[in-house]
């Protein structure tokens, strides 16, 4: 009996093993059969980033886009959308083990450390001018490409910035206008804070990791510091960044306008969902909420939004510029087709359709961003903010060690001003020096 | 078989609460994957404001469930066979025999349960891709073998070790019974210390099972959309857009119902082994 | 464990095989058997675990960056510096490794023991069958069913401070406190943690337990009911004498799995958990690999596996001492 059993498991075993086997694996065919068309018949894999609300939704904005593209080109673009939570590691073994697909979706944020890797094709020169040279890009979104002098190995695809969200009703009520100094946000928060009804100024998650380190390096920058110095070594005990710290810090710990439950809060979604519930008057956050927001039953109809402001007589700095990128992996053996195809994304109605779909902003000059057409204010703010407001963020390949350092330095802070303790500004600084001595081991 | 009162009470003062901290996070999950996205994270309630079971059908496209759930059970029930059967010789090996080499073998053993499983990603990642390319075509790299393979390393070690801890409290007089009786070695084993192992093998099966079944970071690595396996899938309800909670908590309740079955069919194999009366 | 099997194969099975029928062919058979039958779990053993675990401790010992990523091969060789770097503790990074290793010991030690006791003592009390029995020891199985994550986070649901089930519970209906406390964040992070930890783990224990439980045969409580033992002494040296062998083997395997746990720690506190539930995995991760510093996680790998291994030494000589007074 117990022979026949096991017999039947090794069958089942061996046949799963040979059917488990035939996997197809693509392989790069380029037979140019048109003079058009040069590179018809390749075949690039594409690994897009999950933009949209879900892995499915992703497939069906891109697509039609491929197909299109397949038409115009010949070139057929296999696509596999990475959930965020993989992005970073898959792209991580694709660099190490040479083998991966053609082209892939980055975070800006790390463009540059991926430019360190050597992983990924420099887009100068004749590659460069293939995509359509860097003067198709706003300036502020062509630096986040990577650091002044070096050949950036990414391209913007989709820009986001940071706005400073506010409850319509709310304010109305109140009686308040949408503040245009950081003083003015305080005094905003401070008349609509009421603890026991539940009512908070501004929401922020503060518990997490990277929104800690954005605001961070906005709030350093508004103090007309960074923290890097401009060879890009990590400079944080100074007195800009300390203030950086302080004026995020402080909605919790001194104004008390910021709920201390905050404090958990370890990812975005968690404060969207507070102020999509109406009991908060403003939010900092990034441009793709608007879309965040209706998926938790909040229209752009009940909020405005302005560039989050800086205190009186400091930098007008609102936002750094967020979004994502495009590569092409060094190891591709369909260069020239993966840069049509990056062309192609880039191209002025693409971005358009693209960031559209995604409610995201386009970083091709000239191009409206139509995903608020239905909310022009809303759109020419978005627009204002990406021109006018933005800075990219520091371009030094230690931006993760930055993040995880410090982000997560003001994150323990949060944590201690939760819990009830003072924090002076000597804490701040004490953090800050033990950030940049952990810099010293990476 | 009489009780005394006192191990009675003993009974009530571990059932009542360890039934109460088992259901109460069941009962919290289960009202979660009916209230709309917005009450999930709200105040909480005992008894939720508004129901719906609209997560239970946006399940099955907000992820390609069902194709994951697939995945998961190709991988987790080849694993868990390959990994029971190759345990039930190598176990019976360690428990009944001694040969030079075994203690290295125990040794070899116990240290791939030190290390952190991180720091096997990216070795483990460039080996597959190397066996690959010798190969020519895509044999282990996101594949469902290159899962399943991985998935072996995890679950043989402890699957030999409990065997033959198992295998060891089987008194080896029921083995020279079966040997005097003219039996080879595997006859003995398949005749008599099987049989009387089984609870030990449904234990080490189910272990099997559910570490494929649950793993996450090398399932990351080893997947593409087409192979992905639940545990990835799980996490594909955090959108760029929002995370859908009563998703997740839906998505959980469906895929755990074939399993909780599934224990519940296995309670009757979970009984004394029959060594009671062999000996005799 | 070895040692018994080396004493009770040397004193029964060797004089068998001797006196045994069958002339050398037999033997050459018996002798090779046990190399068959661990052959296929050798081959695997070596493929998946050692090979990949020689190449992480290599990478130990090299620049393992950004830098170095695509062309691992030339990552220069540093030697020990990347472990001077994880063991200087003067540098907050040392520190803070430090910490996480006392928290970490602490945290395992607690969820292994309070699992393997929740565990054992739900075996003990389901052991005898009566109606509904099949009914709780599913329902008590039911955490291991549900998929890890999905878990945690339900109780990070519950643990949260304003909208969680718990204060709730502690807070409007209880009245034991007025003031909402933290459960996330804070000093009370480290029991939030035990707690989810144990609730996960302890399901798992219970199944190996009443596994092994099921093989003690019925005739030993019954001899030792006659001979006057009550329930209790029943328990005591029966139930926990036959079982040695597979707790030994089960809390080993516990601690090492606990000590190394990460998932727990990730999903419930994120990418920066409090301070008092730093978990060492966590903080590996997050001060190397999250940074591309490779070579330097790996370092902090191999550091803590040779604290496994000399917990797993520690307990092979208590588990010899304890086999030779059984």
């Amino acid at each position: 009996m117990k022979i026949r059993f096991l017999a039947a498991g090794a069958t089942v075993a061996a046949a799963a093993l040979a059917l488990s086997a035939c996997s197809p694996g693509a392989e790069p065919a380029p037979t140019p059969t048109d003079a058009d068309k040069p590179y018809a018949g390749t075949v690039l894999q594409y690994w897009a980033t999950n933009q949209g609300s879900s892995l499915d939704n992703d497939v069906e904005i891109l697509q039609p886009e491929l197909d299109k593209f397949e038409e115009l080109t010949g070139i057929k673009v296999e696509l596999e959308v990475i959930p965020w939570s993989d992005m970073t590691n898959n792209t991580l073994a694709a660099a190490v083990s040479g083998q991966g697909p053609d082209v892939v979706n980055i975070g800006n944020t790390n463009a540059t450390t991926l430019n360190t890797t050597g992983a990924f094709l420099p887009f100068a020169g004749e590659d460069l001018a293939a995509i359509g040279g860097a003067e198709k890009f706003y300036e502020s979104a062509w630096e986040t490409t990577g650091p002044a002098g070096v050949d950036p190995t990414s391209i913007p695809l989709y820009s986001q910035v940071y706005g400073l969200f506010y409850n319509l009703a709310l304010f109305e009520e109140a009686g308040l206008e949408p503040p245009t100094t950081w003083e003015e946000l305080l005094a905003a928060a401070e008349e609509l804070t009421d603890a026991d009804a539940g009512t908070w100024g501004i929401v922020a998650p503060a518990g997490t990791v990277n929104v800690a380190m954005h605001i961070q390096y906005i709030f350093a920058n508004q103090a007309g510091g960074s923290p890097f110095t401009a060879d890009g070594e990590p400079d944080f005990v100074t007195d800009e960044n300390v203030e950086g710290v302080r004026q995020y810090l402080d909605l919790m710990a001194t104004q008390k306008v910021m709920n201390p439950s905050n404090a958990q809060y370890t990812d975005g979604g968690q404060a969207t969902a507070d102020f999509a519930g109406g009991k908060i008057g403003m939010y900092m956050a990034q441009t793709g909420n608007v879309n965040a927001l209706r998926a938790n039953g909040m229209e752009p109809t009940e909020y405005g939004v302005v560039p989050v402001p800086a205190p009186r007589g400091s930098d007008q700095v609102g936002s750094f510029i967020a979004g994502t990128n495009i590569s092409i992996f060094e190891f591709s053996k369909n260069k020239e087709a993966a840069l049509e195809f990056v062309k192609f994304m880039t191209s002025p109605e693409e971005s358009e359709i693209l960031n559209k779909a995604y409610g995201t902003l386009p970083p091709v000059r000239d191009v409206p961003a139509t995903a608020f057409e239905a909310y022009p204010e809303l759109m020419d703010m978005w627009t204002e903010i990406l021109a006018d407001y933005a800075i990219p963020m520091a371009q030094v390949p230690t931006v993760s060690a930055y993040q995880a350092n410090v982000g997560g330095g003001v994150v323990g802070l949060f944590g201690n001003a939760a819990t009830g303790s003072t924090i002076t500004d000597d804490d701040i600084r004490a953090m800050l020096t033990e950030a940049q001595q952990k810099m010293a081991t990476g | 078989m009489h009780e005394s009162r006192s191990f009675r009470a003993f009974r009530w003062i571990v059932l009542v609460p360890l039934i109460l901290f088992t259901t109460v996070p069941l009962y919290v999950m289960v009202t979660s994957s009916i209230k709309p996205l917005g009450d999930v994270q709200g105040t909480f309630s005992w008894i939720p404001r508004e129901i719906t079971i609209q997560p239970f059908i946006d399940i099955w496209t907000t992820v390609p469930l069902g194709l994951y759930f697939w995945n998961t059970v190709v991988v987790a029930t080849t694993a868990t066979a390959c990994s029971v059967i190759i345990a039930i010789f190598a176990s019976y090996a360690l428990s009944r025999y001694s040969f030079r080499g075994r203690g290295g073998f125990a040794g070899v053993v116990l240290s791939t349960q030190m290390f952190p499983g991180v720091l096997f990603l990216l070795p483990l990642f460039i080996i597959f891709v190397n066996i690959d390319r010798a190969l020519g075509f895509t044999f282990l790299y996101q594949t469902h073998l290159g899962l399943i393979v991985t998935y072996l390393t995890f679950t043989l070690p402890f699957s030999i070790w409990m065997l033959a801890s198992y295998m060891d409290g089987i008194p080896r007089e029921l083995d020279e019974a079966a040997r005097v009786d003219g039996t080879t070695a595997m006859g003995a084993l398949f005749r008599v210390v099987l049989p009387a192992a089984r609870p030990g093998i449904i234990a080490v099966a189910v272990y099997s099972f559910m570490s494929a079944w649950g793993e996450i970071l090398f399932a990351s690595q080893m997947t593409n959309s087409a192979t992905r396996t639940l545990s990835i899938g799980l996490q594909a309800y955090s959108t760029e857009v929002n995370v859908y909670w009563n998703q997740v908590m839906a998505a959980s309740l469906v895929v755990s119902v074939p399993i909780v079955v599934g224990f519940l069919i296995l309670q009757r194999y979970l009984v004394a082994g029959l060594t009671a009366g062999a000996v005799k | 464990m070895s040692n018994t099997t080396l004493e009770n194969s040397a004193t029964a099975m060797m004089p068998r095989r001797r006196s045994g029928s069958g002339g050398k062919r037999r033997f050459t058979w018996g002798k090779a058997t046990p190399y068959l039958l661990i052959i296929p779990a050798i081959l695997f053993e070596l493929l998946i675990h050692v090979v990949p675990m020689v190449v992480g401790v290599w990478m130990s010992f090299i620049q393992l960056t950004q830098f170095y990523i695509t062309n691992w091969l030339e990552a220069p060789f540093i030697g020990f510096d990347n472990f001077k770097v994880a063991l200087d503790f003067t540098n907050p990074l040392g520190q803070q490794l430090a910490e996480s290793f006392g928290l970490t010991f602490a945290f395992t030690v607690l969820t292994v023991g309070v699992s393997w006791l929740f565990g054992m003592s739900a075996s003990i009390v389901l052991h005898r069958s009566f109606r509904g029995r099949g009914l709780l020891r599913t329902l008590f199985l039911i955490p291991y069913a549900i998929p890890a994550y999905a878990g945690i986070i339900t109780w990070k649901f519950i643990f949260q401070r304003d909208t969680g089930l718990l204060n709730e519970f502690l807070v409007n209906v209880l009245h034991v406190t007025g003031d909402a406390p933290f459960w996330l964040i804070g000093d009370n992070a480290f029991w939030s943690l035990v707690i989810v930890a144990v609730w996960q783990q302890w399901p798992f224990a219970f199944l190996m337990i009443m596994a092994g439980m099921q093989s003690i045969p019925e005739e030993l409580f019954e001899a030792a009911a006659i001979d006057g033992a009550n329930d209790w002494q029943q328990i005591r040296y029966v139930t926990l004498g036959l079982m040695k062998p597979v707790n030994a083997v089960l809390l080993l395997l516990l601690f090492l799995w606990t000590f190394r746990e990460f998932n727990t720690p990730f999903v419930l506190f994120g990418a920066r958990p409090p301070d008092s539930a730093n978990l060492l995995v966590v903080t590996i991760y997050q001060s190397s690999f999250i940074q591309w510093n490779f070579g330097l996680g790996a370092a902090m790998s191999v550091l803590l596996m040779l604290f496994l291994i000399l917990v797993a030494a520690l307990w092979a000589l208590w588990n010899r001492r304890v086999r030779r007074d059984a």
